[in-house]
């Protein structure tokens, strides 16, 4: 039977799980640009009477071997570890839009070395990629930021090439030449901002990834290390007390869950929200 | 516009075709590492200052400059002293001979390093890969399309173990089953009780993932108007899902198998770490800790290769489950 | 409900039928949601007659199809006075007891086999699904059953095709495939669900006839279909539905040939035929056109000569898909292009609109150089020539409105607007003209109903001026009655503006109702061509002999 017309969208239908990655994002954006309004101490006031403390009302997520309030911790990592998330991110997204442009508006050979390339660069997991930059520039902030973009930057340029063919293909790319326009006209009234379409969504998705990433590299003791708050860095302090005070690790691994499950969350909605609007 | 066309007297037998398509994957192949090896290779040269003081100054732990008397047999012993052609020709073709370079630090060839470590490894990575698909196909099956609370459960499980870290898993399944409930050991082994906890740990978030793919694959599937053919023949739900739904779905999964691979080697890194197991994880960290960018570079070539032979498998799997790529 | 045949003929049909209803369901009720989609409908089936129930996208039938399987699908809430099988109550089986009566007592045959059948599994392994799932024979028995089966429903190499897949089938192989499966059984009654549609005029006619042999030996078929011309040759008796209730029910002679309710009368008039050339289609309209502007044959508008396409597979195997065609068009005409699907026809419409390069020969645009200049040369005049696709919707970009659309092919016209005003003045204009209002200005394409979005595409088309429309398909996604709307308006404005029409389908029925000359073609060439009538008439052609005796058609009276 042929389809039904679908009723269009009118509302956009709030499930609990949006709202929740909404309330996340929502106190994240406020940890980075005010931590001071989420907590009253200071990150790095070191206490020796109270070290290696258990989760308690005063020290919600307990504190370290300095006696420093994890949580007030963590709410300063925010911005730092946001910082590498969303530089790593837009680092990737330059890469990969010029490159997946250039390989999906190119056709012939063009196309197949660029294709290749991206092959071979997908063939390096963005762990591994990131940590041959790290043995080669040694660890830093600098680094970490440069490894994890260009780490994932491979992959989000094949989806970028794989959008430009599936817009490419499209009924109004060929209405469009029928109208008589250029082929550049082509690309920037309908190409581009069509295929640029799932991006926001990418990018939401891209961010906690980036994190985790970066976190990683931290964990291993090739990231940012301590005695800064970034999430990663927090893990890698951690790891020493961990059969005796597992909260340290627990916690803020915790939090990076939470953090990315949120974004990642609010992008999927995303891109099915853009999906649905450009069927 | 639909071009359908008319085959036109198809001279070629089938079985060239496939010959032909089987050596252009390998040879397409060959050409990735090639290309892998060089740009390692050319990593290696991006190393800041001189590579010979900074050997001499990793074995001597000091930071500073020596004559060029000093650094001759270094250069020498690494071959820094030939024209860059000449390394990197050596370099890429010693790939094919099974030689990727000599350690900075431990001054032993790279393969003989990553030989010794690599067993480990590749068990977890393998044992990893199939717990993480009978995970996500049970899964899957038990939870897609039923009550909406059972799919709703299964959707929210995948979501969330698909976006959580391995070094937190890790850390929380040893804090768990090591520490509190002593169940596993909590130190690193080889042994099958040692590899339980690893193997979960990489598992889990891939479970995850490929739960995902498979379950949104499989919600389409199960709208096809062939499986209410299916159904109009007196099947039942069960086997409908099993003999019909079931082959289609996994083809999306199968085919992110061999890019699955990849990842799980790079988390058997961190898995190692958390769990002091041993493998490649600790050479590379300590690899990477003594810019000690051989041996790096190395493990990350045969990851490389791991990735690409995965991928000439995944392949051949997929038209064995899906004929119509075949033809493709 | 009122029926206004339905006492009459139910009467009649209880003298001429003593035998009893093999299927009866009375009052059968549907909802989705609270939304009911079948409101309150009773008919019956008899052992070795077809009913035929028939209705346009959206009036429930092929939901009331998968009633009668049990397979109304999630969130459905279905209510009958009766649903009986033979004597045997349906209405309130559980799913354990519906299963052991589909496929062994109610075959069902969905349309289009690609999708339909199980494209990963043997055919040989799909026609004897049902015998394994009823439990019927040993596996080898099965196998060579359904070997037999493929026989019977005329696959040629049965035991060839049975190891292959749906896909290495021709379509109308897949169907027979497809049928044989449901009859596998040797079900009493068999549903058929659209079992001809996307098929080509001469597999429908072949899939017509084998399920005209399974109701010659008895079995009860209940026929689902939006085209009344199918209908006719294989129902014996005919129900029409719109949005969930029949509004007319009888023998198919009384149905098609002496219709009471309005709807089925505007429904058969809205069929385009031979005999429907020259008048509007929409019932209540059909005065003859209006004057028409004269075609001048001294002034050939786009003329084709000896073009061909040869595109190089994957396996380095060149398939020619246009082989050596050539024709005219003259200016006020309107060419006609006919053929079934792989025939070439669309291939040659995008070289007539230059956005296909061909291999060899060339199309003159008003007696000067067309597809043989370069692009940058060629963008200057395409204003002359317009197109209008099968899809109208995804030729919209998604982003934009129906005024942006407008405004945009307006820029690129004869006549680019000099201001905003003009602009939205013009816009509005080109609405009016293709039967919309300034209202749709700002609505997305997604939100207009089919109709409404091929007439978009049409005014898109027309808005720069072009003397030359390429139609590719325009109305084959569309309900009859939608396509008699959208057939009206484009002879309509063929009168008003004096426009040619390069027309491609695969409909004759619409190609002979548009066209003035028509060519036939059949991979890749052409077979035959000249006037409509006289082609239509007195086919030349052995192939076209064959097009037109396989075309389902209502004699008129």
């Amino acid at each position: 039977m042929t389809a039904i017309a679908l009723p269009y969208r009118a509302a956009l239908r709030l499930r609990p799980a949006t709202v929740v990655s909404v309330l996340v994002v929502a106190v994240l954006v406020v940890a980075l640009i005010a931590p001071g309004l989420l907590t009253t101490r200071d990150p790095n006031a070191i206490d020796l009477q109270s070290t290696l403390l258990s989760p308690s009302w005063s020290h919600w997520f307990g504190t370290d071997d300095a006696g420093r309030d994890l949580y007030t911790r963590v709410v300063y990592g925010t911005r730092e570890s946001f910082g590498i998330g969303l530089g790593a991110t837009a680092l990737a997204m330059v890469i990969a839009i010029v490159l997946g442009f250039v390989a999906g508006l190119a056709r012939g050979f063009v196309d197949t070395v660029l294709s290749r390339i991206l092959d071979v660069a997908f063939a390096f997991p963005v762990l591994l990629l990131a940590l041959l930059l790290i043995a080669i520039r040694g660890p830093s902030l600098g680094t970490v930021i440069v490894a994890v973009g260009i780490g994932s930057a491979p992959g989000y340029a094949r989806m970028v090439r794989g959008q430009v063919l599936h817009v490419r293909q499209a009924g109004y790319i060929q209405a469009s030449h029928a109208l008589g326009h250029t082929r550049w006209a082509v690309i920037r009234q309908h190409l581009f901002p069509n295929a640029m379409r799932p991006l926001v969504a990418m990018m939401t998705l891209g961010i906690g990834q980036s994190i985790v990433w970066a976190s990683g590299l931290a964990f291993l003791g090739l990231g940012v290390a301590p005695p800064s708050p970034e999430w990663g860095a927090l893990l890698d302090a951690g790891r020493a007390a961990i059969t005796t005070s597992p909260w340290l690790e627990i916690l803020p691994g915790l939090v990076i869950v939470v953090a990315t499950l949120a974004l990642t969350s609010l992008g999927r909605t995303l891109q099915h929200r853009l999906e649905g609007a450009a069927r | 516009m639909t071009t359908a066309v008319l085959p036109r007297a198809l001279s070629v037998p089938s079985w060239v075709r496939t010959a032909r398509g089987a050596l252009l994957k390998i040879a397409t192949a060959a050409i990735v590492l090639v290309a892998a090896a060089s740009i390692t290779f050319f990593a290696q040269l991006l190393v800041p200052g001189d590579r010979a003081t900074a050997i001499l100054n990793q074995q001597t732990g000091r930071a500073q400059q020596y004559t060029t008397a000093e650094l001759a047999p270094v250069n020498a012993q690494f071959g820094f002293d030939r024209p860059l052609i000449s390394q990197y020709l050596d370099y890429v073709t010693g790939l094919f001979r099974g030689d990727l370079g000599t350690s900075y630090t431990q001054h032993r060839p790279v393969t003989e390093i990553i030989g010794d470590q690599i067993g480990p490894s590749l068990v977890l990575t393998a044992a990893a890969l199939v717990t993480a698909w009978v995970l996500a196909v049970g899964i899957t099956l038990l939870t897609v399309k039923r009550r909406r609370a059972v799919s709703a459960l299964g959707s929210t499980w995948e979501a969330l173990t698909a976006s959580l870290p391995p070094y937190w898993i890790g850390v929380v399944l040893l804090v768990v089953f090591a520490v509190q409930l002593r169940i596993f050991p909590v130190i690193g082994e080889t042994s099958a009780r040692g590899t339980v906890l690893p193997v979960l740990t990489l598992a889990i978030p891939l479970a995850g993932f490929l739960g995902q793919v498979t379950r949104d694959e499989f919600e389409k599937v199960l709208d096809q108007p062939f499986i209410t053919t299916a159904r109009t023949r007196g099947m039942s739900d069960t086997a409908v899902r099993l003999r019909h739904a079931l082959r289609h779905s996994v083809v999306p999964a199968i085919t992110l198998s061999g890019w699955a691979l990849g990842a799980l080697l790079s988390g058997a890194v961190i898995a190692e770490n958390v769990f002091g197991r041993p493998g490649i994880g600790q050479v590379l960290v300590t690899a990477v800790n003594t810019r000690d960018v051989p041996t790096v570079s190395g493990i990350v070539l045969v990851v490389a290769g791991v990735y690409v032979i995965a991928n000439l498998v995944v392949d051949l799997a997929y038209t064995v489950v899906d004929p119509r790529l075949r033809a493709s | 409900m009122t029926v206004p045949t339905a006492a009459a003929s139910a009467a009649g049909r209880v003298a001429t039928e003593p035998q009893a209803a093999l299927l009866s369901v009375g009052n059968l009720r549907v909802a989705f949601g609270g939304r009911e989609v079948v409101k309150g409908i009773s008919f019956d089936a008899y052992p070795g007659r077809c009913l035929a129930i028939v209705g346009e996208s959206g009036s429930g039938k092929s939901v009331t199809a998968r009633t009668l399987v049990g397979l109304t699908g999630a969130g459905s809430h279905v209510a009958a006075d009766r649903i009986e099988l033979d004597g045997l109550d349906l209405a309130t089986r559980s799913e354990r007891s519906w299963r052991a009566i589909r496929g062994r007592d109610i075959g069902f045959v969905l349309q289009d086999a690609l999708v339909s059948l199980d494209q990963l599994r043997r055919v040989g392994d799909e026609v004897a699904e049902p015998l394994r799932v009823h439990h019927r024979g040993t596996r080898a028995s099965r196998r060579s059953r359904a070997i037999e089966l493929l026989e019977a429903v005329g696959v040629p190499e049965p035991s060839v095709k049975a190891r292959q897949r749906p896909y290495e089938l021709s379509g109308g192989l897949r169907q027979r495939a497809l049928i044989a499966s449901a009859i596998a059984l040797d079900p009493r009654v068999l549903i058929a669900d659209e079992p001809t549609t996307a098929l080509d005029v001469t597999v429908q006619a072949q899939v017509l006839d084998l399920l005209a042999e399974s109701k010659s030996r008895g079995t009860a078929i209940i026929m689902i279909s939006h085209d009344l011309s199918v209908v006719a040759r294989l129902a014996d008796e005919v129900a029409v539905m719109r949005e969930g209730e029949i509004v007319e029910h009888g023998p198919v002679d009384e149905v098609l040939y002496r219709p009471v309710h309005e709807y089925t009368k505007a429904l058969l008039d809205a069929i385009p035929s031979e005999h429907t050339r020259g008048t509007r289609l929409v019932r209540g309209t059909s005065a003859p056109r209006r004057t028409r502007r004269p075609i001048d044959a001294d002034r050939p508008l786009l003329s084709a000569r000896h073009l061909s396409k040869v595109y190089r597979g994957p396996d380095r195997v060149d398939r020619t898909v246009v082989d050596d065609v050539s024709f005219e068009l003259f200016a006020g005409e309107t060419l006609g292009i006919v053929g079934e699907s792989g025939s070439g026809k669309t291939t040659t419409a995008g070289i007539a609109l230059a956005l296909i390069p061909p291999t060899a020969g060339e199309v003159d645009l008003d007696g000067s150089a067309w597809t043989s200049l370069t692009p940058g040369r060629r963008r200057p005049i395409r204003k002359r020539i317009g197109v209008v696709y099968q899809d109208p919707l995804s030729s919209f970009d998604p982003r934009w409105t129906v005024g942006r659309i407008l405004v945009d092919a307006l820029a690129k016209g004869k006549r680019p607007p000099s201001s905003r005003a003009e602009a939205r003045d013009r816009v509005v204009r080109l609405l009016e003209q293709v039967g919309l209002t300034a209202q749709h200005l700002e609505d997305a394409p997604l939100r207009l109903s089919g109709g409404q979005r091929q007439r978009v595409a049409i005014a898109r088309a027309l808005a720069p001026e072009p003397e030359v429309l390429v139609c590719d398909e325009p109305v084959s996604a569309l309900d009859v009655s939608i396509q008699a709307q959208v057939l009206d308006l484009l002879t309509d404005l063929q009168d008003e503006l004096g426009v040619s029409y390069l027309f491609i389908s695969h409909d004759l029925g619409v190609i002979h109702h548009m066209s003035d000359r028509i060519l036939v073609m059949k991979d890749g060439r052409v077979v035959e061509s000249g006037d409509a009538d006289a082609v239509f008439r007195n086919p030349q052609h052995p192939y076209t002999q064959r097009l037109l005796t396989a075309l389902p058609r209502l004699a008129r009276a």
